[in-house]
């Protein structure tokens, strides 16, 4: 068993700006077709009735209806899959339902999430309101409270959920010491890492079992589609103990499928497609998979202009006089700042956080006067985006709420685009200019 | 399923469907290294189509107990410890790669039990690469990655799995990270090194036999496989092009057209 032409032991695989651009797709097998077909359809003839059966058994891969599969949504998984050293993956509708669907394929009515309380406020709302009506209970713990976690999981805890980098504070999830925690309890950790995509950092190097992206934001790029994905890890094993019996035992749901046994390293995509994609249909368009694949053809390069502009405008914001404090983990007194080098080496990302001089009227009069920097509900746009979270994302919470999330009213919430660096300087200063007068500056 | 075989519990797949005494038997062997789950695009089919499947976990691989076989002269003899301890009198194997060799040590010595043989990425010998064998030995997971560059085809590096949403070289690399790679890959390496009976082998087979080859196949090339089975009388011979050594997934649905047309023919289910 050798490859004769191979020299050197060095592996050939591609790489990751390789796979980027060419990852999931065969083009021999799409009539030449260079770039991805897109798919518009919602049905697959079948050859005749034996290969439907076979379809449905699941003896053959293939697809049925684009609710649980479509060629061009394909694309997009495997691509994923690939940049982020997953085994399988699976697209969806939007990030939130990426999340719903990860919980639904792997709790039942009865059992128990750890989560962590630094998230998007959907999320918040998600674990905290709308899954106890399923019968799934959350207990929320600290980013930074590793021992939290451990001390949180029960008899019931199905898992560890939280995102990397917390939204909006910044504060970043000890991953490999509660990956640690999680499978000493026999759970999988399931991480939310749409802030950092796989160029800035892998989770399952640093021992996550399932890795999930809204897709809208820095995967895509560009703001025009709603997607998110779930990646598969391969390295949970389910059977373990008997806490995943729709994984381990004969499923009633799938014709007594054993889907631990017979697709294993995959067998957690699997479940969420077979019976998740079947039963709440979260499917993503293949117009929007399309789209979200023209953002990943530029990843890495977008990636590097996003962490450049960040770090510049860290420098920036900390020597303004309007400014209050700077939360990035490219600061060196940030917290998590050593953490930060371990798990995004490439980069800390470009999401900042950071404290306007004059609290919630200052960082009110700050984001109606900026013009370049745009004001809306979305991150990771190519574009420099702000929000006011106490105003804006979580002004749901009320104030305990609102500190237990780890927000404050003078807190302007960040995503630093790809404009020119000058650019966007410029365009805050404005801003900060208006904040010190709020009440003399026009909205206008 | 699970059973016990010469005191170890051995765990094999039977396709997603009861495990029935009454339908022929079916045994699907693994390559070097990895479990029956190389095989869910084949399996499941005879499964459904009136046959009884084995798609088994080689002793100290995937969900079966018990330490690796240390030659393929063991793991053949124990292919018929399999067969004999589920009740069956004769089975129809299916091999892959390192499977091939235990498949025809297995058939030659066993010929009034094996009734089809098929061959896929097969060759009469398999040398290992002297590096390869040495990082797999060391317990360095660059085995496993190696192993996975060098067994997908051109095609299989981008991707394209025939399930959708599944990445071929991410799955198959976990596959053999599964268990310890020196106890799996390191000790199956070795095996396949040191077995030199092969081409010996074939020329006492006189069962229907199929050989699957793959154009793009670096670890098992077309001309060895060729050789291979210009040794077995009446063998057939069916070539994938643009493919690699991972065939049975990376052209999933083109090599389940080609044994399922072989072993209709040659060991066809029972009539109800």
């Amino acid at each position: 068993m050798t490859d004769k032409n191979n020299k050197s032991t060095n592996p050939k695989t591609y790489k990751f700006d390789t796979l980027s651009l060419h990852a999931g797709y065969q083009p021999h097998k799409n009539a030449g077709s260079r770039q991805v077909p897109i798919y518009q359809t919602t049905s697959y003839l079948f050859d005749d009735v034996d290969h439907a059966a076979a379809l449905f058994n699941l003896e053959r891969g293939g697809h049925i209806y684009s609710r649980i599969s479509n060629p061009t949504v394909a694309v997009l998984e495997e691509r994923v899959a690939s940049l982020e050293g997953g085994t399988a993956a699976l697209a969806t509708s939007s990030g939130m339902s990426a999340i719903f669907l990860t919980v639904m394929t792997l709790c039942e009515a009865g059992d128990h999430l750890v989560v962590s309380s630094q998230l998007y406020g959907g999320t918040v709302n998600l674990f905290r309101l709308t899954l106890p009506k399923f019968g799934i209970k959350c207990t929320f713990v600290k980013p930074r409270d590793t021992e939290g976690f451990k001390k949180a999981i029960q008899k019931n805890t199905k898992g560890i959920f939280g995102e990397l980098v917390g939204n909006p504070g910044n504060e970043i999830m000890n991953m490999p010491e509660i990956s640690k925690i999680a499978h000493d309890a026999g759970i999988p950790l399931i991480v939310d890492a749409t802030y950092q995509t796989p160029y800035l950092c892998k989770p399952f190097e640093h021992g996550a079992d399932i890795v999930i992206h809204s897709l809208t934001k820095w995967m895509a790029g560009h703001g025009s589609s709603m997607a998110g994905i779930l990646v598969e890890g391969g390295n949970f094993d389910w059977m373990q103990n008997d806490k995943f019996p729709t994984m381990t035992k004969p499923y009633e749901g799938y014709h007594g499928l054993s889907f631990a046994e017979e697709f294993g390293p995959t067998a957690f995509t699997m479940k969420a497609r077979a019976e998740g994609m079947r039963d709440f249909g979260p499917c993503l368009s293949p117009q929007n998979a399309w789209n979200v694949l023209q953002g990943i053809e530029t990843l890495s390069v977008r990636m590097k202009k996003h962490c450049y502009n960040a770090e510049e405008m860290v420098k920036y914001l900390l020597g303004h006089e309007s400014v209050a404090w700077v939360s990035h983990p490219s600061v060196p007194d940030h917290p998590d700042h050593n953490l930060a080098k371990k798990l995004l080496p490439n980069g800390r990302g470009s999401m900042i956080a950071f404290g306007i001089k004059g609290g919630k009227d200052a960082g009110v009069a700050f984001i109606n006067n900026v013009k370049l920097a745009s004001h809306l509900a979305n991150v990771g746009d190519t574009r420099t985006l702000v929000i006011h979270p106490a105003s804006g994302t979580h002004s749901q919470m009320d104030e305990a709420t609102l500190k237990f999330a780890g927000l404050s009213h003078d807190m302007i919430r960040l995503s630093v685009g790809i404009e020119d660096i000058d650019d966007i300087k410029n365009d805050f200063e404005v801003g900060f200019r208006a904040a010190r007068k709020p009440r003399l500056v026009s909205n206008q | 399923m699970k059973f016990k075989v010469n005191g170890e519990e051995v765990f094999a797949s039977t396709g997603g469907r009861p495990f029935d005494k009454n339908k022929p038997l079916i045994v699907f062997i693994h390559g070097s290294g990895l479990t029956h789950m190389t095989w869910v695009l084949q399996t499941r089919y005879f499964a459904f189509h009136g046959y009884s499947v084995l798609a088994l976990d080689m002793p100290g691989h995937g969900l079966s107990s018990g330490e690796s076989l240390k030659s393929i002269e063991e793991m053949a003899d124990w292919v018929i410890d399999v067969i004999d301890s589920v009740g069956f009198e004769e089975a129809s194997l299916v091999g892959h790669s390192q499977g091939c060799l235990v498949t025809i040590e297995c058939t030659a010595k066993n010929p009034e039990k094996i009734k089809t043989l098929s061959l896929m990425g097969g060759a009469g010998a398999i040398p290992m690469n002297p590096e390869l064998l040495s990082l797999a030995e060391d317990n360095n997971p660059k085995a496993v990655d190696l192993m996975m560059d060098w067994a997908h085809g051109p095609a299989g590096h981008f991707g394209g799995h025939p399930v959708p949403g599944l990445y071929h070289i991410n799955t198959g690399g976990m596959l053999a990270k599964s268990r310890t790679i020196k106890n799996t890959l390191g000790v199956d390496f070795r095996a396949c090194d040191n077995y030199k009976n092969g081409f010996e082998a074939a020329k006492k087979i006189k069962i229907p036999t199929l050989s699957i080859l793959a154009t793009g196949d670096k670890m098992c090339p077309v001309n060895e496989g060729k050789k291979l089975a210009d040794l077995i009388d009446g063998s057939r011979v069916e070539i994938i092009d643009n493919c690699g050594h991972m065939m049975l997934l990376e052209e999933a649905d083109r090599v389940l057209k080609v044994l399922k047309s072989f072993v209709l023919e040659n060991y066809p289910p029972k009539k109800l």
